[in-house]
């Protein structure tokens, strides 16, 4: 079973289209990872699959249950992007006021909160008015409510914006006992350091459309940048070299050379062949590519000019 | 139901919690204490020098005509205030996002909230009405016929006031919303003008006016009601027509009760109707 499964979800707002064509397939218990630059339709995708926004086209299924289906919403949690709540309410009141709405039982929401509450960091504040909550205590506060029915899928829009290094290790740490659980969770997220860390999956997202998805476990279909010096780089060399692979580059004069394999395992040919064609190799080093270098590589030059 | 229970205490907590339960309360108790101080001297001046030919019933229901008035006009303010940022202020803050992501029915949202506010109307009149009957039974034993059926009339205003601001909140930002509330009782009080000159000259435009008006905004209309209802029947044949300020020169049609209970009820269909085909 697939925990979300659109096919050409589109939506627009009058002219523009913020999202033209949203297809995914996200397996259940995956952690799941959703970049792409300002304005690329990240928020109006998430905003679509839990019903907040209805689509202009296209369809989904959440949990094998159709889009925007009421009760499958009890098994899902959502931390908004704009993380703003009822300023009037304490800490544990708000928990429970979100408990009611999933629907759950006095019991269970009497078990549930104050073990949220510890697991945010926010265990002494539960008396707190949320009006005096900073910024990171209320997106921690936002993490609780979305976790608070024990979610199968859980929608994080940029779960970390407002967080000190202290509360990203901790939603990291959350998302990875979440994993363990085998709970699904959809990230929206600007840090691709963290993305690396807690991802299984990502998708690029640009001008409304998805252009790539990648698996970060799987290490040895991945480019590989490498960097040569060699004792006398000639410009024939630099024509040999492309066939095996892109990018191939003089790098300023100092005799190194550049370029992007296909992947690690063309390392030893390239080795080899260098050495049996007389070149003198001083150096060879092979660096894979990494979330950041993918991004520029897919969005790039493409971004900013919506 | 348990959904609406839940977002029906939450609204009057909130108005708790944000004092502006305090707030009418205090003013409600400032107007009682002005109105029984008032009430007390006028009663007592006409003891003190009686006149054969105004009996002092008939100041009595003078005067409790005009607090009632002023508690209508508080009434019909309240029912704009609490809820002209009840979904507006939510919509614009994204405070909705993560309640209506909930298992939950939007419509649920809408009558939790409805009936919340009524609850607290309901109470408002309640304290205010009902005090300032009270007084006025307390100090001259008069009693105006029909009291409980002019207090629900009096509530309903409220209610009408209210519901017209759910239903603008679900659109429209909280600035538009106020603007738009108060510029509409103001036409169904002006209307309520427009139709009592126009039958005083027997201008029938002026009274279609009116009454169109009075569609849009029953709420005046319904105040005219209330002065028939509370004026005892003896005073009516005697060719009175309401206390002097409060004289009803075209006397509303019963239809008007009914039309503004199911004018309520299309109001919450639509606010339903507009809140569950909204994105956020
Ligand atoms: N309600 C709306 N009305 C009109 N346009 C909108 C609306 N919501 C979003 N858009 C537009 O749709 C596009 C996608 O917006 P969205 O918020 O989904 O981007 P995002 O990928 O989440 O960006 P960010 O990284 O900045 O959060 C943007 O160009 C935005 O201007
Ligand atoms: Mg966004």
């Amino acid at each position: 079973m697939l925990a979300i499964d659109t096919v050409g979800l589109r939506k627009e707002f009058g002219e523009k289209v913020a999202v033209a064509d949203l297809t995914l397939k996200v397996q259940q218990g995956e952690i799941f990872g959703f970049l792409g630059p300002n304005g690329a339709g990240k928020t109006t995708s998430v905003k679509m699959l839990l019903g907040l926004t209805r689509p202009t086209s296209g369809r989904a299924t959440l949990l094998d249950h159709p889009l925007g289906d009421r009760l499958s919403r009890a098994k899902m949690g959502f931390l908004p992007e704009h993380f703003r709540f009822q300023e009037w309410l304490r800490a544990d009141e708000f928990l429970d006021l979100h408990g009611r709405l999933y629907g759950m039982s006095q019991q269970a929401r009497a078990a549930a909160i104050p073990d949220l509450l510890e697991l945010v960091g926010l265990g002494k504040r539960a008396a707190t008015k949320l009006g005096a909550f900073s910024k990171g205590m209320l997106q921690r506060i936002g993490l609780a409510q979305a976790l608070l029915n024990s979610p199968r899928l859980v929608f994080l829009d940029e779960p970390t914006s407002g967080l000190d290094p202290v509360g990203r290790r901790l939603v990291r740490d959350i998302i990875h006992g979440l994993r363990e659980e085998g709970t699904t969770v959809f990230l929206n997220s600007h840090l691709l350091g963290e993305v690396e860390l807690t991802c299984d999956r990502v998708a690029f997202i640009r001008e409304g459309v998805v252009v790539e998805t990648l698996d970060l476990h799987d290490t040895h279909t991945e480019q590989v940048h490498v960097t040569l010096r060699v004792g006398q780089p000639t410009p024939e060399l630099l024509v040999a070299l492309e066939q095996f692979g892109r990018e191939v580059a003089m790098d300023d004069g100092r005799g190194r050379v550049s370029l992007t394999l296909p992947d690690e395992s063309h390392l030893p040919g390239l080795a080899h062949w260098l050495t049996h064609n007389g070149h003198t190799l001083y150096e060879l080093t092979p660096r894979t590519l990494s979330l950041e270098d993918r991004f520029m590589q897919i969005i790039g030059d493409h971004s900013g000019d919506t | 139901m348990n959904i609406v229970l839940t977002i029906a205490q939450l609204t009057i907590r909130e108005s708790q919690r944000r004092r502006i339960l305090w707030i009418g309360l205090f003013m409600g108790l400032a107007f009682l204490t002005v109105f029984g101080l008032g009430f007390h001297y006028i009663i007592l001046e006409f003891e003190r020098f009686p006149d054969a030919h105004i009996p002092v019933r008939e100041i009595a229901l003078a005067l409790q005509i005009a607090g009632l008035y002023v508690v209508y006009f508080l009434t019909v303010m309240l029912g704009i205030l609490i809820a002209v940022a009840a979904l507006s202020g939510e919509i614009d803050s994204h405070i909705i996002e993560s309640i209506v992501t909930k298992p939950i029915r939007r419509a649920e949202i809408i009558l939790g909230k409805w009936l919340g506010f009524a609850v607290i109307i309901a109470l408002y009149t309640l304290l205010l009405a009902g005090g300032t009957s009270l007084i006025v039974y307390l100090r001259s034993g008069f009693v105006t016929p029909n009291l409980g059926y002019g207090l629900l009339i009096i509530f309903w205003q409220g209610v009408i006031a209210m519901t017209l601001t759910i239903i603008g909140g679900t659109r429209l930002s909280t600035l538009a919303n106020g603007g738009l509330a108060f510029m509409l009782y103001g036409i169904g009080f002006i209307g309520g003008w427009v139709e009592q000159i126009g039958a005083l000259f027997r201008n029938e435009t002026a009274v279609d006016l009116g009454i169109l008006s009075s569609l849009i905004m029953p709420v005046d209309v319904l105040w005219r009601h209330i002065i028939m209802l509370l004026t005892p029947a003896s005073m009516l044949d005697s060719g009175f027509d309401g206390p002097v300020i409060f004289v009803v020169v075209s006397r509303p049609s019963e239809a008007m009760l009914l039309y503004a209970v199911f004018y309520v009820f299309a109001l919450l269909l639509g606010a339903v109707w507009s809140f569950t085909t909204r994105d956020f």
